[in-house]
Order: structure tokens, then C-alpha cells, then sequence
């Protein structure tokens, strides 16, 4: 009897464990709500604090946010349009219902003018419905879906650093011309690595080159096994030049230990790979990922501009900023600016101050807010990573090959898109 | 025929660490009728031992092998002796939440020392590179995987069948009252069981270091489908859990060469195949359904 009943306990359990596997562990909460007064600031940061993008964006990126304040405090000083600004932080798990009501309660009870970062696609458009609602400002940093400038586009959203068009555009189009033109795409089957896939694939075909295959690996994948998808990409006919993996976190981590377990370079499979934060690059190794050619937004050792800023945010936190951080950092500081500017947080007045501005700050260089569809438009980097001879300071991973030009890095404003 | 052969010997290197897993919870199961939900946990601890070994003291991965299982069957018969212990005479619930417990507060434990960004593990220089099979060439460590796997599997195999110490195992695990009766001591084997069970965790978790992501959640993934393993092969079921092991690694990287038109049924294979076996067997292929009391 105990046996039967705990054979039905093992299995209830097994397929609880699959509901709850996806939902991640809990994590901390949020501050509390204390009212702010009128007359002062409040910058929301809201993103994963305890998951797999708390290290590329996470406390750090509320670290940045405090540098960007700090900075704006000791330019303007007594000048300054208010001195009380603080800065709010959340945890929203890559949930993206929790990442609505962090959202809601940021806006209405904390008394946030602005809420920034927010990875997690799924989570970032629920945001940006909030954002809408409320009528108050979003500036989405670390999600990559181009929806946020597409379909689901609002007059109070804006979105920063990167999206899957830039991703794509850069690797996808420079690796066809330069590595070669037949490529194999593994995907983690789910929104992001859908749309990557897309992305790629236009990507690829206007730069000449072709998809000989292409297949959706399950996600999460649980038995973290990618040989079979490894194995058929050396066999295919024609021989693809090019591995282009969509996976990110863990699984990309996953899946590059296992591309050199079967010495796919060796073979004449070249790597290429979607989405990388320096975070990655420094738990692979540069030596298992020597070669591999990315699309950055901004890269910490690009010159001397970039090396300041890394060197201080390394003082803070131990570690290099990964471009979520510095972007972070740039558009609270660009905020703060328009705001000083107009004279009010209104957020009406700020969007008009936004719309069509151009920047020239740490992050963005030849910047543009476009006022059509809300997409920041910058510079992008086409990235390799540094054989292990050529690593001499720990994470300076990378030689920066092109500077994509802001107006080639991004796609036209899309018609989907009415603010 | 050679594409199928690949396929066939990657899934069963995926199965030689499910069934290594699957093999320690059968014998604590066995033993102490617990269900050990915090495998997955020592699972990780295990590859960030080596991980921890390696960069911290410059241990090579040959040692952690040895090191590492034998400092976590300690860890593991200590978590015996002061939890698990005073709950087995409850419902089975009890145990549980306590090693569901242990579970998360092991992961937070790590997350909050080393992050969740994965930690590098380089693989042992020994074993890069691949050798020729004949048919096809394939990567050294995963052969070294396999064999390595099957020798654990048969020389516990071989402790069970053909030890004393074996036969009071099984004896216990059978009927543990008559085992009693006869005037063995059952409780002195409990102990070093548990620690045996957990060793076997943190072995595969060494072998998963360089091949594997080493991160915090590395075991909660993976422990899913070992539990499916172990429902399949029949709960407390030694061979069946070492069998169902390496067959549902065979499955799943079958199922993933000739059913990527269907994500959804490559994605949910296991399961898919533990529903039907519960409906067939409810006791699991090797399980037996044991006479009521």
C-alpha cells in the first residue's frame, strides 16, 4: 500500500515539478510603499534579481541607476530641477503576471515616474501595456523582442539597447558575407528563439546566403543534451559553414561545451551566436568560444569613454558591465537630463522632449530616439571573441571587427507600430 | 544506419546519468522507503565541488572523481542522521517537504555564493578529442562516460547480488520486519545507504561538469526527468531504475533525431511514455506491487 501510494505521490509530484520548474525560485521582494512626496523623482528598476538574467542585468543594473543619479547630482547640484531622486527595485522572476503587478504597484503606490530594464520578452510587453495605462514612462532595456517597436508599441514606451532585428541583422548578415553562406539554426522552441529564428533566417537570405536546416530544441530542455542537433548539423547536405545557436544563459552554455566535445570547428561547422553578454563569455571561457562572432550593443573596452565608466562600475560591484548595465545607465541619465530640460517630470512633456532627440553619451553613440516607433537607434559592434593567448586582462574577451552604423543597425520604423 | 547508431549511443550517455541518478534514489527508496527529493541538489553539488576543487585549489578532475562523492556521502549520512531519520516512521509526505526543503535552500545556498551565471569547467585534458568507433568517430569524454557508468551500475550490481552486505540490503528492502526478525540489524545499514545514494548523485554531478552547465539549477532540470526514470523502471527497483535510465536516454535522443517535425512530442517523450507505463504497469516495468500487508 505505501508503494502504490507513493508511486502516485512520485508521479504527482514529477508533474508538479514540471508546472513549478518553469516558474523559478522565489526571490526578494520589493522595498515596501512608502508615498513619495510631490516635487521628486523616482527611477523603478524592475527586472530578475535571482534567475538566469539576474547576473547581465539584476542588482547591478540598480547600481548603474545609482551612479547615473550620483553623476546628475554632482553636474547639476543646487541647479538641479529637484535633489530628491531615488531609485525603487523589484524582482518580477521573468513572470511575466508578476512583471505586470510590480509594474502597477511601482507606478501607483511607489510613486515611479520612470521604470527601466525589464528583461524577459514576455515580461517587457506586459510592461509596456501597464506603461500605457498609466500614461507614465518605460524605457525597456534587456528584452529583445521587436514587438515593443511593433505591434505592441505605445506613446510612453521606448525601447533602448538592442532587439532580435539588431541581433540578427549584425551576425546573421556579416557572418553569411565573411564565414560563409550556409547556415544551420538551432532555436530554443519559445517566443524569443521563434522570433530569432525569423530574424536570422530574413537576415540570411538578404545577405545571400541559405538555411539548409534549421530545428526547435525543446525549452526548458531538460536533459541538456544537444548532440543529436550537433551531429545532423555536420551531416546535412550541403555542409552548413555555420552554426548559428539561438540558445541563451545555460543552454547556451550547454550547447557550446557540446559543439567542441564534437570538435565541430574542426570539422568546418563555424560558431555563430544570437544573443551573448560578456556575463556568458566569462563563464564558457574565452578558449571554448575562440573565434565566435556576435552582434554587441556596447562593449566595455571599446575606448577609453567606455573603459571609465567600466572601471568605476567595477569599483561598485566587483565586476565588468555587461551593456545591459551601461544601457541602464545611460537612459536614466538621458532621463534625467530631458526632465531637467523641460522643467517637470510630466510625462507628456518628457516624450515630446524625447521624440527625435540625438545622443551622444557612454552608451549611445549616434543616438536617436526615433520618434515614429519609439526605437533607439545606436551604433552596434560586430564582436569576436579573443583566442585565449590574446586574453591578458580578465574580461577583455572580445575585439570589436565593425562598427554597424545606427541607421543600418536597426530595422525601419514598422508599419504595425501607431503610437 | 550510422546517423541512427549516433543517436542511439548519445542517448546513452544522457542515460548513464540518468541512470546513475535513478540508481542512487532506488536504493534509498529501497532502504528507507524515502523519496529523495533533494537529489538534484547533491546532483549540483557534486559539479560544483569539482568546479569549486579546480579553481580554488587547482585539484584536477580525476581527483574530485574520487573526492567529491566521498566528501557528499559524509554530508549525506550526517543530513541522515539528524533529519531524515526521525521522520521515516511518518507519512511518506513528511520526508517529502523536507528534502523538498533541502532542495531549495542547497540551491540558494550556492546561488548566493557563486551567482547563477554558470561557472566554467574545463574538460580533462586526457579526455578531449574524440576516438574512432568503427562506424563513426566520437567524442572521447562521452565514451569515457559510458564506460565509466556501466562499470558503477554492474559493480553495484555485483555489491547487491553477491556481497553480504549486499544480501542484508535486500533482505531489508523486501521485508524488512522478517529481516529483523531473523536477528539483523537493519538500522546500522541505513545510514551508510543514504550516503552510497547520495554519492552516486554527486558522482554524475562531477561527470556533468565538462560537458555540462555548471549552475545552481543544474539539478532541478534535470531531476524532473530522472523521477520519470524511476516511475518507469519501478520505484525501488534497482535494475529497473538502471534499465529505464538508459532506455529513456535512447528514447529522448531518438525522439529528438526522427520527431523534430513535432517539438511537442519530442519535448514531452518521457512523460508521454510514463503515462503509458503507469496505465499498463502501474507498479512500473520492474517494480512489483507489493502484497497488502
Amino acid at each position: 500500500m505505501v508503494m502504490r501510494r507513493t508511486v502516485g505521490l512520485v508521479a504527482a509530484a514529477t508533474a508538479t515539478a514540471l508546472v513549478v520548474a518553469g516558474c523559478g525560485g522565489g526571490g526578494p521582494q520589493s522595498d515596501g510603499d512608502e508615498k513619495v512626496t510631490g516635487g521628486a523623482i523616482v527611477l523603478g528598476v524592475l527586472n530578475d534579481q535571482s534567475g538566469a538574467y539576474s547576473e547581465l542585468s539584476g542588482r547591478n543594473s540598480v547600481t548603474a541607476v545609482e551612479l547615473a543619479i550620483a553623476d546628475f547630482q554632482a553636474k547639476y547640484g543646487d541647479r538641479a530641477v529637484t535633489t530628491d531622486i531615488s531609485v525603487r527595485s523589484a524582482d518580477h522572476q521573468n513572470k511575466p503576471d508578476l512583471a505586470n503587478s510590480k509594474a502597477q504597484e511601482m507606478y501607483d503606490r511607489q510613486g515611479v515616474d520612470l521604470i527601466l530594464d525589464v528583461p524577459t520578452s514576455s515580461a517587457a510587453l506586459r510592461v509596456a501595456d501597464v506603461a500605457k495605462e498609466k500614461r507614465r514612462l518605460y524605457f525597456n532595456i534587456s528584452a529583445a523582442t521587436t514587438d515593443l517597436t511593433g505591434k505592441s508599441c505605445n506613446k510612453y514606451t521606448f525601447h533602448y539597447a538592442y532587439d532580435t532585428y539588431m541581433l540578427a541583422n549584425g551576425t546573421g548578415r556579416t557572418t553569411t558575407e565573411q564565414v560563409g553562406r550556409n547556415w544551420y539554426l538551432l532555436y530554443p522552441n519559445y517566443a524569443f528563439g521563434q522570433d530569432m529564428e525569423k530574424s536570422f533566417s530574413a537576415a540570411i537570405a538578404d545577405a545571400g546566403g541559405r538555411v539548409v536546416g534549421k530545428d526547435g530544441a525543446p525549452f526548458p530542455n531538460t536533459s541538456g543534451d544537444y548532440s543529436s542537433y550537433l551531429l545532423k548539423a555536420a551531416t546535412l547536405d550541403p555542409k552548413p559553414d555555420v552554426l548559428g545557436t539561438m540558445q541563451a544563459g545555460a543552454e547556451l552554455v550547454n550547447v557550446v561545451k557540446q559543439y567542441n566535445e564534437f570538435e565541430l570547428r574542426d570539422k568546418g561547422v563555424g560558431l555563430a551566436v544570437g544573443l551573448m553578454f560578456i556575463t556568458d563569455i566569462h563563464s564558457l571561457t574565452p578558449a571554448a568560444l575562440a573565434g565566435t562572432t556576435y552582434t554587441d550593443a556596447w562593449y566595455w573596452n571599446f575606448d577609453q569613454q567606455n573603459r571609465e565608466f567600466a572601471d568605476r562600475f567595477q569599483q561598485e560591484t566587483g565586476t565588468r558591465p555587461s551593456f545591459a548595465h551601461a544601457a541602464n545607465y545611460s537612459a536614466a541619465t538621458q532621463y534625467l537630463e530631458a526632465v531637467q530640460a523641460a522643467g517637470t517630470d510630466d510625462a507628456d512633456t518628457i516624450v515630446a522632449e524625447l521624440e527625435g532627440k540625438e545622443i551622444n553619451d557612454v552608451f549611445l553613440r549616434n543616438g536617436k530616439i526615433r520618434a515614429a516607433d519609439h526605437r533607439v537607434i545606436h551604433d552596434a559592434y560586430l564582436a569576436q571573441v579573443k583566442p585565449q593567448s590574446e586574453v591578458t586582462e580578465e574580461w577583455d574577451y572580445v575585439r570589436i571587427l565593425d562598427t554597424i552604423p545606427a541607421e543600418e543597425a536597426f530595422r525601419a520604423p514598422s508599419p504595425d507600430c501607431t503610437l | 544506419m550510422t546517423a541512427f547508431l549516433q543517436s542511439t549511443f548519445n542517448g546513452l550517455v544522457s542515460g548513464a546519468f540518468y541512470a546513475l541518478l535513478a540508481l542512487g534514489l532506488a536504493v534509498i527508496f529501497g532502504m528507507l522507503r524515502v523519496v529523495n527529493f533533494a537529489h538534484g541538489a547533491f546532483y549540483m553539488l557534486g559539479a560544483f565541488g569539482a568546479y569549486v576543487l579546480l579553481a580554488e585549489a587547482g585539484v584536477p578532475f580525476w581527483v574530485a572523481l574520487m573526492v567529491v562523492p566521498l566528501a557528499l556521502a559524509l554530508l549525506g549520512m550526517a543530513l541522515e542522521r539528524a533529519f531524515v531519520h526521525r521522520l521515516t516512521r511518518l507519512d511518506p509526505l513528511y520526508n517529502f517537504l523536507l528534502t523538498f526543503g533541502l532542495t531549495l535552500i542547497l540551491q540558494d545556498l550556492v546561488k548566493l555564493r557563486y551567482g547563477v551565471q554558470s561557472s566554467p569547467y574545463e574538460m580533462p585534458a586526457g579526455l578531449r578529442g574524440s576516438v574512432d568507433l568503427g562506424l563513426f568517430d566520437f567524442p572521447t569524454y562521452r565514451v569515457f562516460i559510458l564506460g565509466f557508468a556501466v562499470a558503477v551500475c554492474v559493480g553495484v550490481w555485483w555489491t547487491l547480488a553477491r556481497t553480504r552486505v549486499g544480501m542484508v540490503v535486500r533482505a531489508a528492502t523486501e521485508r524488512p520486519e522478517l529481516t529483523r526478525a531473523l536477528g539483523i540489524n537493519v538500522g546500522r545499514w541505513i545510514t551508510p545507504v543514504f550516503g552510497f545514494g547520495i554519492a552516486l548523485a554527486g558522482l554524475a554531478g562531477v561527470l556533468a561538469a565538462p560537458m555540462r552547465a555548471v549552475n545552481p539549477l543544474m539539478g532541478a532540470d534535470l531531476i524532473i526527468v530522472v523521477f520519470a526514470v524511476v516511475v518507469i523502471g519501478g520505484l525501488g527497483s534497482i535494475f529497473g531504475s538502471v534499465a529505464a535510465g538508459f532506455g529513456i536516454g535512447m528514447v529522448q535522443a531518438w525522439a529528438e533525431a526522427y520527431l523534430s517535425a513535432f517539438p511537442i512530442v519530442a519535448q514531452t517523450i518521457v512523460f508521454i511514455v510514463m503515462a503509458a507505463v503507469l496505465l499498463w504497469r502501474p507498479a512500473g516495468l520492474f517494480g512489483r506491487a507489493e502484497a497488502p500487508a
